[in-house]
């Protein structure tokens, strides 16, 4: 199988890199009209035109440098990217409660690629352990990625999934269940579940985030502690919400649907 | 017979022991022998209508106690992929502290508070970034793409702030020498601080999101005066081009400086040029002595078996602490003494003017563990809290040896003492591997303190919200008409008139070259006369009066075309300067009238010299010729001014006498 050397690129600045050999995380020095540029060649993104090139300059920031303007290229080294993350054990405490996390598309915490500026989604136990280690101190924690769709295509088909793998996890003496989610249906889906799983005897809890998790101010991480510890140290055995109550950081809010029969 | 230490002798000695001298005496072959290197990165707000990302209005800016309302945040940082924390990221979210941000409604909206993302980038903002660039000869990029720089100390809401490069690879001209740009970058300006007490911080919002433009050089200058030089032609550079904000936190350096085998050190927001000299100086000095600190305590022993020993001691059995906590209404919830082995003589080891090593742990303590000062005393204070006693007593409480240790004694609340302890280890395991990379705060008497941990060039990532912006080269070319002449030649030409450069800095960064040139041509003035009113009196003129309305300088234009057409003498022009300011519509001739001068005809000034020179015989107070000059000078001078000049009344007086 043949390597992509040219991540993203297309059209003319593909004909451009190809024509000076100068590859995607090659460092290259670029000679043009507006003067030299140095730095590391990106990928392009997809969504973005086929007449520049990106590259990563000495001091972290990306540019762009107008294909047209170029009459030079020589690519003076090589370094390809890796995007692995390195695992960690997510630590498994005695007397703790046991608190399972379906996934279901969304990203709850993720971490950052400085290099490429990727945002890589953390889900498995050991990665969101690295992103937020205070879970540690609340629960012992598996996860599971139940399916990947986004939360605005979400119907009776997601429903039903969410709602036979609660009932299986249930039967496996879990103590609570988080089921993260998007932002944009996540209130569907709780309704939907409060009829479909009733006398629940665990908690349940519904939780998202406002600001996305990549950026420090995000509440991502709050959510998923207070959705933690709700579902493992709560007695409030029913579907809800966990989000957070003001744009300040001050508070989270559950919210829950109570039914009469 | 034990030897007293004496903490002040010791200072003195490292002091001179470095080689440190002040600043004023110091020359290059001083700065090349510790290896003075110096960057900087000049901030200046660029004058636009709106902020960067959002509608809001630039420049309005409101009291710290006047707000629509106020949110909390608390930061955390996000792993990098090689599984670590950025080293400031993780020390700001180690100090824990609640971020509070006040906000008006005219300044702020909710892309402020990071509910909103951002506006494509405000378009005057970037058309005036790119001259700015043109004019430092930056090559300018054929994309702009917007990246996120991670800030956790809470100055910026989201997190990190948004900003882009417009050109990279410039110079600037010195006086002798040419210094290199590495780039020239548009940002978005941060919330300014109101206050920082504890684990509290509350900022205002009304500066946030205002265009600021970042100009970096590398680190070319290699002593404090050139550092000053390359600020100061930077600022008349963006200054000359019309198109950024002026006054009071328009514009702000941070510097960099390291001597050899030292390290990077960032001061931060330096706000007057004029401190720039010292700050530098005093700077590579303080990592000169930092690594012979490490020399001395590598030669002790090895930082692998170093470790520091705590207790907590009960602040009653020492009567100079429970003193000095009492007097200064300190809390004191837990006293903490540490042990440091092998550090005799380091604590009170010459870092700064005033300042020793000890400084840079109690700095930490009130940064990271959010201890107010004073926070801390030691066994070789500065400040002599400790008695003699007391110190011998507290090292036999830890199992200390007074002749090669040193402790610290610290105080605050409980829940801070964990924290305080990791912080002062920390320090001290740094003293052993040199000079920790620090971003350090200024003052005006040239000394400086640890602000935060150096960031990491790896905190940056684009920002997914904005796309790349192309640059064309037609436009590029347009926008280079707008240029101004090279602030170098300027300087150039000021000095082939043979004025002082002492005026250079007020008549560069009010962009009058072309008031004085006018001045000087069309009406005939001499150079340097011309510029020690305006440079000098007129200056001083501004900073103490205030105008009725909008000073215009082209009144200054009008002035000496007034007093050239009616003739009268170039020394009327200072006296009116307060009043050519103050009354900006009044007549120059209603100035005149109410400086009650009058206008002497040169019989006039001869029959009062003679009514004088009879007044002074009849006092009698001498015989003496030079006497009766000076004593008639006296009485004289202020009537005549307008009239004749000061030399031609002394010429006449002599005449008569």
């Amino acid at each position: 199988m043949s390597e992509d050397f040219f991540q993203g690129y297309k059209g003319i600045a593909l004909e451009l890199l190809k024509k000076f050999n100068v590859r995607v995380w090659g460092q290259a020095e670029i000679e043009t009209t507006r003067g030299k540029f140095k730095g590391t060649i990106l990928p392009r993104s997809e969504n973005d035109d086929d007449t520049h090139i990106v590259l990563k300059i000495i001091t972290g920031y990306n540019i762009g440098i107008d294909v047209d303007t170029v009459t030079n290229m020589i690519e003076t080294g090589y370094k390809k990217a890796n995007y692995k993350i390195p695992e960690k054990e997510f630590p498994y405490t005695e007397g703790l409660p046991k608190v399972k996390l379906i996934g279901t598309g969304g990203t709850i915490a993720s971490r950052l690629d400085y290099r490429t500026g990727a945002v890589i989604p953390a889900f498995s136990p050991g990665e969101l352990y690295g992103a937020v280690p205070e879970l540690a101190d609340i629960c012992n924690l598996n996860t599971e990625k139940l399916f990947a769709v986004f939360s605005e295509n979400m119907g009776p088909e997601q429903y039903k999934t969410l709602a036979i793998a609660i009932g299986k996890e249930i039967e496996n003496g879990i103590d609570g269940i988080i089921i993260g989610h998007g932002t944009d249906t996540l209130h569907h889906t709780a309704a939907a579940l409060t009829f479909m799983v009733q006398n629940s005897p665990i908690p349940i809890v519904l939780v998202g985030s406002q600001r996305s998790s990549d950026r420090p101010s995000s509440d991502a991480a709050l959510n998923l502690m207070h959705a933690a510890y709700t579902a493992g140290h709560s007695d409030i055995a029913e579907t809800m919400v966990c989000m957070f109550g003001p744009t300040s950081d001050e508070y989270g809010l559950l919210i829950g649907l109570l039914l009469e029969q | 017979m034990k030897q007293k230490f004496d903490p002040k002798a010791n200072y003195e000695a490292t002091k001179n022991g470095i080689g440190y001298v002040p600043r004023k005496e110091a020359t290059q072959k001083n700065y090349d022998e510790i290896g003075f290197m110096s960057g900087l990165e000049v901030h200046q707000q660029v004058d636009t209508e709106a902020k960067s990302f959002c509608r809001c209005p630039a420049g309005m800016f409101n009291s710290s106690d006047i707000y629509d309302a106020e949110i909390i945040r608390h930061m955390r940082p996000t792993l990098s992929e090689l599984g670590e924390y950025d080293g400031t990221a993780l020390m700001e979210f180690r100090t824990k502290k609640e971020i509070v941000y006040r906000i008006k409604n005219e300044t702020a909206c909710t892309y402020e508070v990071d509910d909103t993302p951002p506006f494509p980038l405000n378009r005057e903002a970037l058309e005036k970034a790119i001259v700015l660039a043109l004019a430092s000869k930056l090559n300018i990029v054929g994309e702009v793409h917007i990246t996120r720089k991670q800030y956790l100390d809470g100055s910026i809401p989201t997190g990190f702030q948004r900003t882009a490069i417009i050109g990279v690879e410039g110079e600037i001209q010195l006086s002798n020498k040419k210094v290199r740009l590495i780039q020239l970058s548009l940002e978005e300006d941060s919330c300014r601080e109101i206050s920082d007490i504890g684990h509290r911080r509350v900022y205002k919002t009304d500066r946030l999101g205002m265009p600021l433009i970042e100009t970096v050089t590398y680190p070319d200058m290699v002593n404090p005066d050139e550092v000053k030089e390359a600020a100061n032609y930077i600022r008349f550079l963006n200054r000359s081009t019309g198109l950024v904000r002026t006054g009071i936190g328009a514009g702000r350096e941070d510097v960099n400086v390291s001597c050899t085998g030292g390290t990077r050190v960032e001061i931060k927001g330096v706000a007057h040029n004029s401190w720039i000299p010292e700050l530098t100086h005093n700077e590579c000095y303080r990592q000169w002595a930092l690594l012979n600190i490490k020399n001395i305590l590598n030669s002790r022993g090895s930082v692998n078996t170093w470790k520091a020993i705590s207790k907590f001691i009960d602040v009653n059995d020492y009567k100079s602490i429970n003193n000095y906590i009492n007097t200064n209404s300190l809390i004191a919830e837990k006293v903490m003494v540490i042990l440091l082995p092998n550090f005799k003589g380091l604590l009170s080891h010459f870092t700064q003017p005033k300042k020793a090593f000890a400084n840079e742990i109690s700095d930490r303590l009130k940064v990271i563990a959010c201890i107010e000062k004073p926070n801390m005393t030691n066994s070789e204070d500065l400040n002599n809290i400790l008695d003699e006693k007391e110190i011998t007593d507290i090292f036999t409480t830890i199992n200390g040896n007074e002749e090669t240790d040193a402790f610290v004694v610290l105080w605050g609340p409980e829940s801070d003492m964990k924290t305080a302890l990791e912080t002062v280890e920390e320090r001290c395991v740094m003293a052993f591997k040199g000079v920790p990379e620090e971003t350090r705060k200024s003052f005006k008497d040239g000394t400086t303190i640890f602000e935060r941990v150096l960031p990491g060039a790896d905190r940056m990532y684009p920002d997914t919200d904005s796309a790349p912006i192309p640059v064309s080269s037609e436009y590029i070319d347009s926008l280079k008409s707008r240029l101004p002449i090279i602030v170098s030649e300027r300087i150039n030409q000021l000095k082939s008139w043979g004025i002082p450069s002492s005026y250079n800095t007020y008549i560069l960064s009010k962009n009058l070259i072309g008031l004085v040139e006018r001045i000087i041509t069309e009406l005939g003035y001499e150079p340097k006369f011309v510029a020690s009113i305006i440079a000098g009196k007129f200056k001083s003129v501004e900073g103490r009066t205030n105008s009725e309305s909008k000073f215009n300088y082209e009144r200054l234009f009008d002035l000496f075309k007034f007093v050239k057409e009616n003739n009268l003498d170039n020394g009327i022009i200072n006296p009116m300067l307060k009043g050519v300011y103050k009354y900006p519509n009044l007549n120059f001739e209603t100035i005149i009238e109410n400086l009650k001068i009058k206008q002497y005809s040169k019989d006039g000034i001869i029959a009062e010299i003679k009514l004088l020179k009879e007044e002074f015989n009849k006092i009698g107070f001498s015989n003496n010729n030079k006497n009766m000059t000076d004593w008639i000078m006296g009485k004289m001078k202020r009537k005549i001014t307008g009239s004749i000049s000061l030399k031609e009344l002394r010429t006449l007086i002599v005449k008569e006498i």
